[in-house]
């Protein structure tokens, strides 16, 4: 069996038709992940115990002539943010490199009883935070596109384990742009879908009023039929949505003719034009099936990465204090004093951009800069709510690119954090609305490297956005996994 | 050498200030569970058994806020008169402390649930209002032990069993103006939350803690003097000492031309005294902001009006209503209205004895009593408000005397039995048939003629030792006040 070639929907076939078992393919997927694995540094560590055990139950229940469940099979992989019971989780961090939870995200139980079989956890920058998945802990992760370039982050091992097609499909997480724009860098589907649609129940927080955990996949299909299976109401999550869970495959087909799909202005004034070229080609691909595109203007754009750097690094501070040497993060030796054990342990532990957004965050909530800042940034972000609901009272979609530039070279923008975080613009309103965003590749560079579409519809109109996806994926040439080649 | 009077101004001098103080009380509500998970609240648990992924802030867990702890937190808010916000927010309050493992307390700030209330005290006689500004809700921490261990000299404990209890904080206006209306003031707000079932508020559990704003100011001064916060205050006797303590220490401050300085101060209870802790500049800044992981709470008018229906009546206006409508002495009142289980037991007893004023005699004296022996409270007693009250009702129509009643009392007691039993098998009926008692007077009359010699010659008293004669012969069941008028119609 070919694992790079392998789809949901082909390995239901061969299951079916016992070409193999899920045990077979579980195991050569790891074997093959394995192997594969020092080109791109996708995985900080495999789980081929309970990767075979979820491999049994499928056999079993196909043994019995049930049905063992929409992801019968499927390798996936996982981003170490997201806790498995039993299985290390380090977010990329020092201060968790030997950490195993005590017990399994709900996305991950679910991704279970579906069929799937999680092959490993990916790498990822530290808590979730960086845009090249250079800000890891465990070393950066190299594109299989181009092994000199970043895969995007902060679900850069995500993004690369499922292009380089170790896995079939993968779970990351976006709070700014985490599976867009690594999807987009590395040319595959990835999706954020609607704040609330998929519990955050076991997602190590990073800013939880924005933190998502989204699918990576090669084909529109396989995000849409993963987001289904992992979506839904969790009474352990107060923040989950209630909304029933539609069959979001079947609401793929059926074609885009009659949309009326936005394109902010905002989104190309400043674009590199090779980009912009490629993301009119994709427009042009939806005018071309039917579509009738409008121009429209989402005037808060500006605000958004000033916006987003407030109130994520603002709960980010919060949601970091608890790594603090006391219980299971690693504790720094040496240290006389409670106050000197939690600045050494802390200190020593965080990588440069976790302290500086601490350290942004904390300088944010200080008692009389609250009001300055971070009250500020939520008024903001809710004036970026309403420049969406204004737009989608005109249009049924809005598309613009991804990422201002294509995959960059490890290092190159490492050294300046702000040019980083300007970068996220077009990802990061979006995340901020909490509205269902997703990149699908949309053709390439001179260079070879993919350009995503960004897509984005209405709060939990995901419906539309993979239909939408699935016009523009129809219309460029699809992506040939594996093509890394060996690290230097 | 430290002495509770060194630096401290004397009675006289503090006379010439007006102390001003507030409250901030700390109540563990009286739920199974904890407040944003499912572990349970029990107390005693060997340490860091009674936790999950959520109490333990594990990377990735979420709170979930149980709606048992918003129903008594509400129940304790209405009954201190505040009005309830019908929508309103958790913040994180952040601070590092190993005994804190998420590293923020989830809490409420700028909107509180409940906001606008008062607790009457009574004063010198006088009916005096202290202002409730806020009741919120919020999670407790876990217990840092610092000693007792053999390597105690260089680690710290950490117990998070009590991490996630669910807590109400209780706000007071500065409205209180003496150590002893702070301790009237905490003795009725312990006796109402005790009284709706909100807490046990045992002080030595921590189920009820207590820290206080004070500040001292010249009597008719406008402006109120630099408070200091003293912590520590968990006994009422503490509370007290410490305030007292505090007002001296600040009165001799300003009198010694000092400023009093802002700060948080540390109760001893060792030395009875307060001392610094940390300065204003040192204050924390627990950079407050809404709870993301937590949606606003929303108490709806349906399910605030089911609330305040399953309100009972509160102590303060059943005190008034015992007094006026059963004619009870004041400190039985206070002892009939201690707690709901009391009150409801004693009108219960009252309405089916019909005698309000014997059933609190009896339920205060002889019941409370063999409770207090058997160790039981009266939720559990094994003689039921019915049974009592039907005890009392067969003294009241004559058909047993009280004398029979004590001795019947404790059996009830040992075997739950209803009265009527236990006389019908031991044969205790009170013989208040005059035919069958006129045949023992006769008896007794013949063979007494030196007694019937002395009555006639005026010697009235010694009606009692005939009387006594007849109960000796009836084993106590003759009707008492049926055999002296019959005494006396034969005598006479």
């Amino acid at each position: 069996m070919n694992i790079p070639s392998l789809t949901i929907g082909r390995v239901r076939e061969g299951l079916g038709k016992k070409e193999f078992s899920a045990r077979e393919l579980a195991e050569e997927a790891l074997r093959h992940a394995a192997e594969e694995n020092p080109k791109t540094n996708a995985y900080l560590h495999f789980s081929p115990e309970r990767a075979l055990a979820a491999a049994a139950r499928v056999d079993e229940k196909l043994a019995r002539g049930e049905d063992p469940g929409p992801l019968a099979g499927v390798p996936v992989a996982v981003k170490d943010v997201i806790v498995t019971r039993g299985v290390k989780t380090t977010c990329g961090s020092r201060l968790l490199a030997e950490y195993v939870p005590p017990y399994d995200a709900t996305a991950v139980i679910r991704l279970e009883q579906a069929g799937g079989i999680i092959i490993g956890k990916t790498n990822c920058d530290e808590f979730a935070m960086g845009s090249s998945n250079e800000n890891s802990a465990f070393g950066p992760v190299r594109n299989p596109v181009d092994p000199e370039r970043v895969p995007g982050g902060s679900s850069g091992g995500s993004a690369a384990a499922v292009a380089q097609g170790t896995a079939v499909v993968a779970l990351g997480s976006d709070t700014g742009g985490s599976v867009r724009q690594p999807a987009s860098f590395c040319g595959v589907v990835g999706v954020t879908p609607t704040y609330g649609r998929v519990s955050r129940y076991g997602l190590v927080a990073f800013a939880s009023s924005l933190d998502h955990i989204g699918p990576f996949s090669r084909t529109v299909r396989d995000s849409a039929v993963l987001l289904r299976a992992i979506a839904g109401r969790d009474p352990l999550d107060s923040t989950s949505a209630a909304a029933p869970v539609p069959d979001y495959a079947g609401l793929m087909d059926g074609g885009v003719k009659g949309l009326r799909v936005g394109v902010p202005r905002e989104y190309l004034k400043d674009l590199a034009s090779e980009t912009a070229g490629l993301i009119e080609r994709g427009i042009e691909a939806l005018r071309g099936q039917g579509c009738e595109i409008k121009e429209i203007s989402l005037p808060s754009t500006d605000y958004s990465v000033a916006c987003y750097y407030i109130i994520a690094t603002a709960e980010a501070s919060s949601n970091l204090a608890r790594y603090d040497g006391v219980r299971y993060t690693g504790r720094s030796a040496n240290s006389e004093t409670l106050s000197e054990m939690y600045r050494n342990s802390r200190g020593e532990g965080f990588g440069l951009e976790c302290k500086r957004r601490i350290m942004l965050g904390t300088y944010v909530l200080s008692h009389g800069y609250y009001d300055a800042y971070y009250l500020k940034a939520q008024k903001v972000r809710a004036l970026i709510a309403r420049d969406f609901a204004a737009a989608f009272e005109q249009v049924d979609a809005i598309v613009g690119p991804v990422s201002p530039f294509p995959a960059f070279k490890l290092g190159e923008k490492i050294d300046d954090p702000l040019e980083m975080y300007l970068s996220d613009i077009y990802t990061l309103t979006g995340s901020l609305a909490g509205i269902p965003c997703m990149s699908v590749p949309c053709g390439r560079t001179a260079q070879g490297l993919p350009v995503g579409m960004q897509i984005m519809t209405n709060h939990f109109d995901e419906g539309r956005m993979f239909r939408l996806a699935a016009a523009v994926e129809g219309g460029v040439p699809p992506v040939t996994p594996g093509a890394a080649q060996p690290l230097p | 050498m430290s002495s509770i009077f060194a630096g401290l101004a004397q009675p006289d001098v503090i006379a010439r200030y007006e102390p001003v103080i507030g409250l901030e009380v700390h109540v563990q509500l009286a739920t199974a569970t904890k407040i944003f998970c499912s572990c349970p609240t029990s107390f005693g648990a060997p340490p860091n058994t009674n936790v999950c992924p959520v109490c333990l802030g594990l990377p990735g867990a979420l709170p979930v806020l149980s709606r048992h702890s918003v129903e008594l937190a509400v129940k304790a808010a209405l009954a201190l008169n505040c009005a309830i916000r019908p929508k309103s927010r958790f913040a994180r309050k952040n601070y590092f402390y190993p005994d804190l493992p998420k590293g923020y307390q989830i809490s409420q700030y700028d909107e509180p649930l409940a906001e606008h209330g008062w607790v009457e005290i009574a004063v010198e006689g006088a009916v005096k209002r202290i202002g409730i500004t806020r009741v919120h809700m919020e999670d407790d921490a876990g217990k840092s032990i610092h000693d007792g261990f053999r390597d105690s000299d260089r680690y710290s404990y950490v117990d998070l069993n009590r991490c996630g209890t669910p807590l109400i904080e209780i706000v007071t206006e500065p409205d209180i103006r003496s150590s002893e209306e702070a301790y009237a003031f905490l003795t009725e707000l312990k006796q109402v939350l005790q009284f709706i079932d909100v807490s046990t508020c045992d002080m030595e559990k921590g189920h009820l803690r207590c820290d206080a704003n004070v500040s001292v100011r010249r009597w008719n001064a406008e402006r109120f003097g630099t408070k200091a916060e003293v912590k520590n205050l968990n006994s009422f006797r503490f509370l007290k000492q410490a305030l007292d303590y505090e007002i001296a220490r600040q009165v001799a401050v300003v009198e010694g031309g000092g400023a009093v300085e802002q700060e948080t101060r540390l109760f001893n209870p060792d030395t009875g005294e307060t001392a610094g802790m940390r300065s204003k500049e040192h204050a924390h800044d627990y950079r407050y902001f809404p709870e993301p992981d937590l949606v606003p709470l929303r108490i709806s008018e349906r399910w605030l009006g089911e609330i305040r229906a399953a309100l009972p009546e509160l102590p303060a206006r059943k005190r008034e209503r015992f007094l006026r409508d059963y004619g009870l002495r004041e400190y039985d009142v206070q002892v009939l209205t201690a707690t709901h289980a009391v009150a409801e037991y004693f009108e219960k007893v009252a309405a089916v004895s019909g005698d309000p004023r014997a059933s609190a005699n009896w339920v205060i004296g002889d019941l409370m009593g063999l409770l207090k022996a058997a160790g039981k409270e009266i939720a559990d007693s094994p003689v039921s408000a019915e049974n009592l009250g039907e005890l009392l009702a067969l003294i009241a129509r004559g058909e047993i005397s009280g004398k029979l009643a004590k001795e019947i009392l404790p059996k009830m007691f040992a075997s739950g039995e209803p009265a009527a039993g236990i006389i019908e098998r031991e044969g205790l009926r009170q013989i208040s048939d005059s035919g069958a008692l006129e045949k023992i007077v006769d008896q007794v009359l013949a063979a007494s003629p030196k007694q019937v010699e002395q009555f006639r010659s005026g010697k009235t008293a010694v009606l009692g030792y005939l009387v006594g004669q007849v109960m000796k012969a009836t084993r106590g069941q003759a009707n008492p006040a049926a055999v002296n008028e019959l005494f006396k119609q034969k005598l006479s």
